[in-house]
């Protein structure tokens, strides 16, 4: 093979796999990229934002890195310009410190104002009221606790659109990350401390939950569904969670603490109404003897 | 008696056992073969005493690449697991052997080639005879072995940790890891981790007190500026590491309630003390593979690097922000909006001078003369893959969009661009670079570009398909996921492109067999084979013991390029010279130092209290031995001058 | 090489030696800080034990202070005479800075028994892990600084006040006069402060 024809070669089968992963991924779920909630749409925005303004950078670079790779080479057959003694430019150099500058100014400003829109603390200013949802992370498996209905759940969570939803997050494990990317960003889940995140499903659909942080052998099986439907269909699915024949008081909870992997969906009809502070506060001292047993 | 330490501990699987009989079985062939070539003699007079910071590089990046074949193939199995989907390892396993993957690689092989790099070159390239401390490099040096062989104990004699490279507690505390595994790790880092301080100290020193009369800071070369700053960062950010395991270790040997779950630890501050030393950490890494960058492109484009001062001043602004970004790598603990912008905001920062620094060695490419030998070919591979790096870490920078990311396996691609494309890109290229002032002749060019291409499609391959699955939920460290996920085919091609790094690794192999076979075809018989611009040229290849023989003086930024134009030709004057004497007392306390962490691990106290006693010991009779130096006469200098003229 | 080169080389060798003494104080006084940190978010982590104020005893401790802040003086006494090369007085001074050493850590451990003995030991709660810790390591790098002492007096009384002896001995003090700075910090942060509340 000459050099003409292997580069050819080279450039179709590079074109040949680039269509080959184009075809592959135009059906699936790119779920960062496919928001189906306020806060992972703007989320997304952001991203395309901060491309963009990176490409500014980038183009101009793998431009010159090859247009001067082919340019200077030696034995370039066109004479080029050598200039050996050539060790700086004080004009050129101030636009490299200053153009990258401006676009993290810009950037800084971005991620300043994103930093408080998107705060996962903050509240959602949608006009229905929120809904609450404690969650707890065990050994391994999520458990979801509605106290306003009364129910709980494991590895499930039903929501009604277009409700802003407050997650109340700790862990009875070691630590874990909640995230459902389609709906947004996630945040840790720690023993003795709750942490929170609002969010929003702007439209029906079944949404995959993981933890993102390795908590010990059965991690990979954290996995839990958000279903997002109409209010008929939260309130059918509370009254069927109302009919199960499992309850959660506290010695149902401490077996349902003990380690185990890969759950499945499990619904509990009723949950004792202070749960969800009694896990929180068991390491925050020596109180939680008075409040285990 | 035995502690902890019982049959049980040498029970394994069948992966593990496969492991365990090569290592066993390649330990005995290396001891065997060296008996039979007699060599026992040679290599403890020649290398394992030896305080020549030439023979500790060289001994450095030999233990690194050792690693690296270890740490590529648990890549290699968990890009299998993954791939298959399958049930080829258990979950407790897998887990294993990414934490040994991630430790190995950075410690061991990363760490490795740098302070094996830096030994071979620096002293060089300032003028030197020795580093400051020679003795303190040689106990570094077996720390860091002493280190590395109990990471490797791990896989014959119990477990490693399975909480991840940076075990996190709680995960990490006795609780929830019960067995020896995280111990294992926080004595191996521990060991090797006060080597490196030690070694911070020793080149820190080294660079601001022995450089060549009018070689002032800045007419330094580049690659030792880049030492320089990495070097107060290990000073600064290594007692952090240091302190932080200790208390770790404290909290699993001790019951001490420093980060556990209950007792009123907390775990917050461990991830943020871990990270106040893991964030310089990357930078300790990736400055001297610039430095290594900017003696490439100046060398192989026949220009100086420009924009000099530039770029001394981006180096420093890099080494000043590495401290005040730490909590970007955990946006998503629920800090508040002020801090985490704050924290994003100088994060990116650090895109601004890293961006001058490309864009000063495209410019040095600019109106050049450019020479595409294998270093050169990493540079521009650099280029390539560590500008999409950045531009995925500005991207997380911003606290929202890393709320999205964190942990993905988008976070794995993004830090595996920078420290492949980046460090191990850097290092590979100043191997190849300085090769022939090692061992006085080069590298086979056709097998290195072979390795290279192998390496960077590889590398492509195996990562960008990583970044789509972080997009698409994939979160880093699973085991097994949903098959209706639809993700196992990009990590096929992952798996894929992980045999194709293999290869690049089988050719870097297969280059250094033939370049060893064809030696003499390829001799550097002038020792400045690539037309060099810094002083490691001036001497011959390999450079003897004493470096120079006439040490030369210094008034231009490129050294020897101005010597070369201005020809000396004064009869040389030579001069006694002293040198350190081989000592084995580093190899001696390190070893101590070995069966300390191993007591520790396995809990034999007594033996743990030989180890300390031992290390203390050794380091009494070292500090009251005198006449440590010997003198090599001007007549026997002149004499081994006249036998190795270029 | 000429007689004054050779010279010369020594001394920036010597000179050297002491820089390199400098930079490695400057880690553990990040070390330190590291400790310091932990100590100050784990302060109040008491989990249902014991405070500082219930625990420490301030004219104990003040005494502590003052013997270590005397160890320091005769260090510095020491250090005038080996520039001097006055074998006898180097003897004495460190001597004497050794048994007001090995008195400060007798008191240190006699505190840690004390606590231990009254159940409030480092497994208590996350605070006393803290604080064992962090007084603990001082005491730690006290003892082997007695160890050096111990080794330096053996060579001084055995060879004499050579310049590389000398040498050693300024490092040595520079480590005792370091160690008393930190000792400050620990006395203000966590005794004063700890039994201030």
């Amino acid at each position: 093979m000459n050099k003409q024809t292997k580069r050819v070669f080279i450039a179709v089968v590079v074109l040949w796999f680039i269509g080959l992963m184009v075809w592959y991924l135009h059906d699936l779920n790119i779920a960062v990229l496919n928001p189906r909630g306020a806060i992972a749409f703007r989320e997304r925005r952001l991203m395309i934002i901060t491309v963009l303004l990176g490409l500014i950078v980038v183009l101009p670079v793998y431009a010159m890195l090859f247009g001067f790779a082919w340019r200077y080479r030696e034995g370039n057959p066109k004479k080029t310009r050598y200039s050996p003694e050539l060790t700086g430019n004080r004009l050129l150099e101030t636009i490299w410190w200053g153009v990258p500058t401006a676009i993290i100014l810009t950037l800084s400003v971005i991620a300043w104002n994103s930093s408080h829109a998107l705060d996962p603390h903050k509240s959602l200013s949608v006009n229905a009221k929120p809904l609450t949802v404690q969650v707890v992370a065990l050994d391994w498996k999520w458990l979801f606790i509605y106290p306003q209905q009364g129910v709980a759940s494991v590895n499930f969570v039903q929501l009604p659109v277009g409700t802003p939803v407050t997650f109340n997050i700790t862990a009875d494990a070691p630590m874990n990350s909640f995230w459902v990317p389609q709906l947004g960003g996630q945040i840790y889940a720690m023993t003795g401390m709750a942490t929170q995140l609002h969010l929003v499903a702007d439209k029906a659909g079944s949404y995959d939950g993981s933890s993102a942080n390795i908590s010990g052998k059965g991690f990979a099986g954290m996995r839990f569904t958000v279903q997002a439907g109409s209010v008929d269909d939260f309130n059918n699915w509370v009254q069927s969670a109302r009919n199960s024949p499992y309850s959660l008081n506290m010695d149902d909870y401490a077996q349902l603490a003990r380690p185990s992997q890969n759950n499945e969906v499990k619904l509990f009809s009723s949950v004792d109404t202070d749960l969800f502070n009694k896990v929180l506060l068991q390491y925050m001292g020596p109180v939680r003897e008075a409040y285990a047993r | 008696m035995l502690g902890r330490l019982n049959w049980q501990a040498l029970q394994h699987n069948h992966i593990v056992l496969v492991a365990q009989i090569s290592m066993t079985l390649g330990a005995l062939g290396l001891i065997g073969f060296i008996t039979y070539k007699k060599r026992w003699q040679w290599l403890w007079r020649e290398w394992l005493t030896s305080l020549d910071p030439k023979k500790i590089g060289v001994m450095y990046v030999v233990v690194a690449l050792i690693m690296l074949l270890r740490g590529a193939t648990d890549a290699g199995m968990m890009r299998f697991q993954q791939a298959t989907d399958g049930h080829f390892l258990t979950s407790d396993h897998f887990q294993q052997i990414f934490s040994a993957h991630g430790t190995i690689m950075i410690f061991f092989v990363a760490m490795g080639l740098m302070f094996g790099l830096i030994n071979l070159i620096m002293p060089l390239q300032i003028g030197a005879r020795d580093v400051a401390f020679p003795f303190l490099n040689s106990v570094a040096f077996w720390l860091f072995a002493s280190g590395m062989l109990l990471v490797n104990l791990s896989l014959v004699l119990g477990e490693f940790s399975a909480a991840g490279w940076l075990a996190y507690p709680p995960l990490s505390e006795l609780a929830y890891s019960p067995g020896v595994g995280v111990d294992y790790w926080i004595w191996a880092l521990q060991i090797a981790g006060i080597g490196s301080l030690l070694s911070g100290i020793n080149f820190f020193v080294t660079i601001l007190r022995m450089r060549r009369p009018g070689m002032t800071l800045m007419k330094m070369p580049l690659f030792t500026w880049s030492v320089l700053n990495s070097m107060v960062l290990v000073i600064f950010a290594f007692p952090i590491l240091t302190a932080t395991l200790g208390m770790l270790a404290l909290d699993r040997t001790l019951g001490m309630h420093f980060f556990t779950a209950d007792g009123g630890g907390n775990s917050m501050m461990y991830v943020n003390l871990i990270w106040a030393w893991g964030h310089p950490e990357v930078y300790i890494l990736i400055l001297p593979a610039f430095g290594v960058f900017s003696e490439v492109v100046a060398t192989f484009s026949r220009k100086p690097i420009f924009g000099y001062t530039s770029m001394v001043w981006a180096l420093a602004a890099i080494t000043f922000l590495s401290f005040t970004v730490w909590l970007h790598h955990f946006f998503t603990m629920g800090g508040g909006a002020d801090v985490n912008a704050f924290f994003g905001i100088m994060t990116m920062a650090i895109a601004v001078p890293t961006g001058v620094k490309i864009f000063n060695w495209l410019f040095t490419m600019y109106r050049g003369r450019i020479r595409f030998a294998t270093p050169m070919l990493w540079f521009m591979g650099f280029v390539v893959t560590f500008t999409i790096g950045g531009m995925a870490g500005v991207m997380m920078a911003v606290p929202a969009i890393d709320f999205q990311v964190h942990n993905s396996l988008f976070l794995v691609a993004h830090f595996h661009t920078m420290i492949v494309g980046g460090v191990v890109f850097g290092f590979f290229a100043g191997l190849t670079y300085w090769f022939p002032k090692i061992f006085g002749f080069r590298l086979n060019e056709r097998l290195g570009r072979y390795a290279f291409w192998c390496w960077f499609v590889g590398f492509l391959l195996a990562f960008l398909p990583l970044y789509i699955l972080g997009l698409m939920g994939a979160t880093r460290r699973l085991d097994h996921y949903d098959a209706s996920l639809g993700w196992q085919g990009l990590f096929i091609v992952a798996g894929v492109g992980a045999m194709v790094i293999m290869a690049g690794i089988g050719f870097q192999i297969l280059q250094l067999i033939v370049s060893i076979k064809q030696r003499h075809q390829n001799l550097d018989t002038t020792g400045d084979p690539w037309d060099g611009r810094t002083l490691e040229w001036a001497t011959t290849s390999p450079a003897p013991v004493y470096n120079f023989a006439l040490t030369p003086s210094v008034s231009e930024r490129d050294a020897f390029w101005a010597m070369k134009r201005h020809k000396n030709t004064e009869e040389p004057a030579y001069e006694d010279i002293y040198l350190p004497k081989n000592t084995p007392m580093g190899l001696f306390i390190a070893g101590c130092a070995f069966v300390f962490g191993f007591a520790i691990v396995w809990h034999i106290w007594w033996l743990a209290l030989v180890g300390l006693l031992g290390v203390i010991t050794c380091i009494i009779v070292r500090i009251s031995a005198e006449h440590t130096d010997y003198r090599l006469s001007a007549e026997k200098v002149a004499e081994l001058e006249a036998g190795r003229a270029p | 090489m000429s007689e004054e080169t050779a010279v010369s080389e020594r001394q920036a060798n010597e000179t050297k030696t002491i820089f390199g003494f400098w930079v490695y104080l400057m880690t553990d006084c990040v070390l330190f800080a590291s400790l310091f940190a932990t100590f100050a978010v784990l302060r109040n982590s008491t989990y249902g034990g014991p405070a500082g104020n219930e625990l420490f005893s301030l004219p104990f401790v003040l005494i502590e202070t003052l013997v270590l802040l005397t160890s320091s003086f005769t260090a510095g006494l020491g250090i005038l005479a080996a520039r001097s090369r006055d074998k006898q007085r180097v003897l004495l001074f460190f001597g004497l800075t050794m048994l007001l050493g090995i008195f400060f850590l007798t008191m240190e451990i006699t505190e840690f028994h004390k606590l231990y003995l009254e159940g409030n030991s480092w497994r208590r709660s996350g605070f006393l892990s803290a604080f064992f810790t962090l007084v603990g390591t001082h005491g730690a790098h006290i003892t082997s600084g007695l160890i050096w002492m111990a080794v330096m007096l053996v060579k001084v009384a055995r060879s004499g006040l050579t310049s590389a002896t000398v040498k050693r001995l300024t490092m040595l003090s520079l480590f005792w006069h370091f160690l008393d700075i930190i000792w400050i910090f620990i006395f203000t942060i966590v005794y004063l402060m700890g039994t201030a509340v």
